[in-house]
């Protein structure tokens, strides 16, 4: 089991490797907020934890509630801002003119 | 048939994520890329939720209202000026995430049988899991103090630094092998924790603000390696996977960063480059005079430009002239003339910072020239470069100074254009604390004030000048 662990991991890391080697310097930062949004995975892990019920094991309930905000906090926000920004990115738009700065222009 | 469907969720989740992360290398099928890998989230999500192992729903249903509450003003909220520090942030919270479903596991086991059953791997994966998450939660607070000014992004150091680094990580690679042996000892668990943590703040209090871009970079690779750690410790697949995912996009990335910073990676680290302050005067051998320019001259001239490049840097970003700048490209290229962006790898406080910030004003992309060669040929047809808020990456000292401390970092060359205008609040250094030979050559002009009230009023100017017609 471990082994097949290994093969995913290191197979993993060979795709990631050559898909992100593709992604221009333009969406860099589009880039680390995706990694992080994709990140919030662990939430299945803390669900987990959060749901051995109190009365069985207070700590791994606690600490796997704290988990799941923090999870979710970062896939709830971290898609959002993903979507926010790859939205920004307009191409013909009639040269620059015509900018819909919007509502996600700084408050 | 409820585990078969939770399986095939995680999947479907693994594929999805994949495909979003490639649909990042091109921008118009970016968004609808990443829009699936959310549903593969979800879907994910959903999959978990009707795992059989769970027994109470409450908890979860208070954290899950609880962090999409947190989230929402963090997604919608924040400028991209801001966008560093709330990457730290949410990087700390997803170390955080992994570190404490670590430690439940490993209690839980202590509980059961006094984690007698604890298998060496499993130890070992816990262990790594828990320590990579506290490091990168130590890091990742100090970084976004730094970023946003809550602490000083001056280098702060101290003699035999590394040594003391060196010495605390050792103890804690240590206090891992000697867990694995005996997974029992709890204390050195959570003293292992405690001493992670500490590690984790003291590496990135001596890096500085301008290297900011490889530390965001590296530790967004070590919360990936977390989270990695958690799929073995929890025999979960997904995590592994998208925890390798993380783990290398963030290391390519801060190498990308290095590299163009030239500097090794070790030297970022453990260099403290950049100790001298920025904003302070840098002394120069003898006093040069410069050629200061006035706002209806420069008006003038880049009316009259047939072609702008515009160099920003994070100075524009923290004077809030984008959209200004913006107003005056289109005013520009009203005129006829032809208006690009170069922007450095480096320009900002995270990979690729400049370009969203550009992108949030209205600024097409195919306006941006990110590649610094592409952006330097450009440069050499230019009428008139326009320097805005950036100093070290137009610094010719990179290419013909070997004494200079920045000396082979690639730059972008605005000498070459016909005239170069350097918009600056004053004579201030940059964060390299260097003096810039740019501002004191003959086709360089000086044209002094706050960005964006430069910008606005460079912009009432070209519109006076029409008026006038």
């Amino acid at each position: 089991m471990l082994l097949l662990e290994l093969y995913v991991f290191i197979l993993a890391g060979f795709v990631g490797y050559m898909v992100i080697q593709r992604v221009p310097p333009l969406l860099h930062t589009p880039l680390m907020a995706a990694t992080n949004a994709i990140s919030g995975i662990s939430l299945v892990g803390s669900i987990i934890a959060a749901g051995t019920g109190y009365h069985n094991n207070p700590v791994a309930t606690i600490l796997g509630f704290i988990a799941v905000i923090c999870a979710t906090t970062n896939i709830v926000g971290g898609f959002l801002i993903t979507d926010r920004m790859l939205k920004m990115f307009r191409k013909d738009s009639g040269a620059t003119k015509g900018a819909k700065v919007g509502a996600s222009a700084s408050k | 048939m409820r585990d078969l469907f939770i399986q095939g969720s995680y999947l479907a989740a693994s594929v999805l994520f994949i495909l979003g992360l490639r649909s990042l290398t091109r921008p118009d099928r970016a968004r609808r890329g990443m829009q699936m890998a959310a549903g593969g989230m979800l879907f994910a999500v959903l999959g978990t939720l009707v795992n059989h192992q769970i027994a109470d729903y409450r908890w979860i249903a208070g954290g899950l209202i609880i962090g999409a509450i947190i989230g929402y003003p963090l997604g919608m909220r924040v400028p991209m000026t801001a966008m560093p520090q709330r990457i730290a942030i949410s990087l700390s919270f997803s170390a955080l995430a992994a570190t404490l479903v670590g430690i439940a596991e490993y209690h839980t086991q202590i509980q059961l049988d006094g984690a007698v059953a604890l298998g060496h791997a499993k130890m070992a994966a816990l262990g790594f899991e828990v320590m990579l998450g506290s490091i990168t939660v130590g890091g990742t607070l100090i970084a976004a103090g730094k970023l946003q000014d809550w602490i000083t992004s001056k280098p702060m150091t101290f003699r035999g630094q590394n040594l003391v680094n060196g010495g605390l990580f050792a103890g804690l690679l240590g206090m891992l092998a000697y867990l694995v042996a005996n997974p029992a000892q709890s204390t050195v668990f959570y003293v292992m924790i405690a001493g992670s943590v500490a590690f984790g703040l003291m590496l990135v209090l001596p890096i500085g603000g301008a290297d900011m871009p490889v530390v965001v970079a590296l530790l967004n690779s070590y919360s990936g390696l977390a989270s990695c750690a958690t799929g073995f410790a929890l025999g979960n697949v997904i995590l592994i996977i998208s925890g390798a995912l993380d783990g290398v996009s963030g290391f390519i990335l801060s190498l990308l960063m290095s590299k163009a910073m030239n500097r090794s990676f070790s030297n970022v680290l453990f260099g403290a480059f950049g100790s001298n302050e920025g904003g302070k005067v840098a002394s120069t051998s003898e006093a040069q005079a410069v050629n200061a320019i006035n706002v209806e001259d420069a008006a003038v001239q880049l009316a009259y430009a047939q072609l702008v490049v515009v160099i920003p840097g994070y100075g524009m970003a923290v004077a809030q002239a984008q959209h200004q700048v913006r107003e005056l490209a289109e005013l520009i290229e009203k005129r006829g003339g032809e208006v690009k962006f170069a922007v450095h790898p480096v320009a900002g406080r995270m990979p690729g910072h400049l370009n969203v910030i550009l992108s949030e004003a209205g600024i097409d992309y195919d306006r941006l020239l990110t590649d610094v060669d592409d952006a330097n040929a450009v440069l050499q047809r230019a009428d008139v470069a326009m320097v805005i808020g950036a100093n070290d990456i137009v610094n010719p000292a990179a290419l013909d100074d070997p004494g200079s401390p920045i000396y082979g970092m690639p730059v972008l060359t605005p000498w070459s254009a016909r005239t170069t205008m350097v918009v600056k609040r004053g004579m201030a250094s940059g964060f390299a604390g260097i003096d810039n030979p740019l501002f004191y050559r003959s086709n360089t002009v000086m044209l002094f004030g706050d960005a964006k009230r430069v910008a606005s009023d460079l912009v009432a100017e070209i519109k006076g000048m029409e008026a006038g017609h």
